[in-house]
């Protein structure tokens, strides 16, 4: 008999196991036996994060009036659907975010506690976004600055906040 | 530096082990996930597409002058399986980019960075630091960040940040991580209630070889789970406040050990000094278990002659796939615990004094 994980050497290590009253069997060979139980980055437990999810998911799929809407749900871009997602735990592309709308954010209020990003922008593709972040920022400075009555740095303030608010209405 | 050396140079800038707190903390490291908008993620995508990532990404690098001769570029394809592992036993590359054909890595020359392509995102940037010293890490990752989306267009969406192929990378796609020998912690039995408090902020602790795994030479992994709601310097400061508290109680744990068990704590160390110095077949599991001890032993002052970066560089050396990169050849389970005995004795053999790493 040969080895089931390489297929090469003959199986000298054979491992059964009864689980719940579920036998399985295992043959493999010495090499491949010590890798599995040898820390080895080849062994995937069958308990990831994406099956996790997909547990999460599917309480949140079913529809109180027993249609299972989510089948229909599909991306236009890389097609995959809804509920693909849902058994597989991860999106197909970036725009399966936009074409799952609605049903996201109680995902992403599950896994973080938060829908909203608050970090960092990239500076071309969000170029708006981020004048807009860095003007709030400004704002908030402000405010500090008139409450202690620093009104020479509030001056400053102004007056930088005025800047890229005109340079949003330029682009 | 040719890719032989990467794969057979033994030690990388992160284990030198001379940044801060290096008695407990061995190494920070930040991983930034980014995707490429126009692009399936690397799960659906075809070969010709991954072509294009890796293409792409190698001539955002390339585009920059001083980037350009730092970085050299490799893929999985023209690895061997060793060569491959032996990356992951150096914690440059992932497993799941090992693992995938298509996949490619652009390696730094001191191998402090790391950008994988084609991992479960299209990019993982990624650094890592000896000591404690996140900041650092993450400073030179949003650099790098900032080089690649000159030329990339990042998936990104003003609502939830970048965009990530799995929903618990989203938002920063940051996740942030320390790799801390706690042997004073697992011996006085204080570690599950630590780790149950860290829990509660948002950070989670695994063993060494990340997820799925056992502690092993009593090293943890402590990085942040969550990804979206929080700015990045948050999460770096978070954890490593929660790092600082941890060093904290570890040395308290080492100074009591140390008041009232110092007999007990010397034969220990010693015997697993005696044994290490000695054996003629060693596990990599027991191998690591003993070396914690006489690394405790050597930040304790109870051993003076041996550097302290044996730990770290032995977490690294003694793994299956780079013991038979060192050998050359492939060796059989049996093989490779009678090589890895001989490096631990000739290591031991060496006084600090004429410590030169190159014994191997």
């Amino acid at each position: 008999m040969l080895c089931e994980e390489c297929g090469k050497r003959p199986a000298s290590v054979h491992i059964t196991k009864v689980v719940n009253g579920e036998k399985t069997e295992r043959h493999l060979c010495e090499e491949c036996a010590r890798e599995l139980e040898d820390f080895s980055f080849s062994f995937q437990p069958n308990f990831t994060i994406h099956n996790l999810l997909a547990g999460l998911l599917d309480s949140a799929k079913e529809s109180p009036i027993g249609v299972n809407i989510s089948q229909k749900i599909q991306c236009p871009f890389c097609g995959m659907t809804f509920n693909q997602f849902s058994q597989y735990g991860r999106f197909g592309c970036s725009q399966c975010y936009g074409s799952f709308h609605g049903r996201i954010e109680p995902i992403l209020r599950r896994i973080h506690g938060s829908h909203v990003h608050t970090g960092k922008v990239p500076r071309r593709t969000g170029g708006k976004i981020r004048l807009k972040k860095e003007i709030d920022k400004l704002k908030r400075q402000l405010e500090q600055a008139v409450k202690k009555e620093e009104f020479e740095k509030a001056a400053e303030l102004r007056d930088k906040i005025r800047e890229l608010e005109n340079q949003i209405g330029r682009e | 530096m040719s890719l032989e050396n990467f794969i057979n140079e033994s030690a990388s800038k992160w284990m030198e082990g001379n940044g801060p707190e290096s008695d407990i903390v061995i190494s920070s490291r930040v991983r930034l996930a980014r995707n490429l908008a126009d692009v399936p993620f690397p799960h659906m995508m075809n070969k010709e597409q991954s072509e294009k990532v890796i293409s792409e990404v190698y001539d955002a690098i390339q585009n920059n002058r001083v980037l350009a001769g730092d970085f050299e570029l490799i893929r999985m394809k023209d690895l061997s399986k060793l060569e491959r592992k032996a990356l992951v036993e150096k914690h440059l590359i992932s497993p799941a980019l090992a693992n995938n054909e298509y996949g490619a890595v652009l390696l730094s020359r001191d191998e402090g960075v790391s950008i994988m392509i084609n991992e479960e995102d299209h990019l993982r940037i990624q650094s890592l630091f000896s000591g404690q010293q996140l900041e650092e890490a993450w400073d030179l990752c949003t650099k790098l960040d900032d080089v690649l989306e000159e030329r990339l267009n990042y998936a990104f969406n003003e609502q939830i940040g970048y965009l990530t192929a799995c929903p618990t990378n989203v938002g920063t796609g940051i996740r942030v991580s320390v790799m801390v020998h706690l042997p004073a912690l697992v011996m006085t039995n204080q570690l599950n209630r630590i780790f149950s408090a860290i829990g509660h902020v948002g950070l989670t602790v695994r063993g060494l070889y990340g997820e799925g795994t056992q502690a092993i030479g009593n090293i943890y992994q402590i990085s942040n789970q969550i990804t979206l709601g929080q700015a990045e310097e948050e999460i770096i400061d978070n954890l490593n406040s929660v790092t600082r508290q941890i060093i904290e109680q570890e040395r308290t744990a080492r100074g009591l050990l140390l008041k009232e068990k110092k007999i007990k704590l010397q034969d220990k160390i010693g015997r697993a000094y005696g044994i290490l110095s000695n054996a003629y077949i060693l596990t990599s599991e027991e191998a690591m278990r003993l070396l914690s001890d006489v690394r405790l032993g050597i930040d304790l002052k109870l051993i003076d002659n041996i550097n302290p970066r044996i730990l770290t560089e032995m977490m690294v050396i003694l793994r299956p796939a780079y013991l038979q990169k060192l050998a050359g050849k492939e060796l059989s389970p049996a093989e490779r615990d009678v090589r890895r005995a001989k490096i631990v004795r000739n290591r031991l053999s060496v006084k600090k004094t004429k410590d030169s790493g190159g014994v191997y």
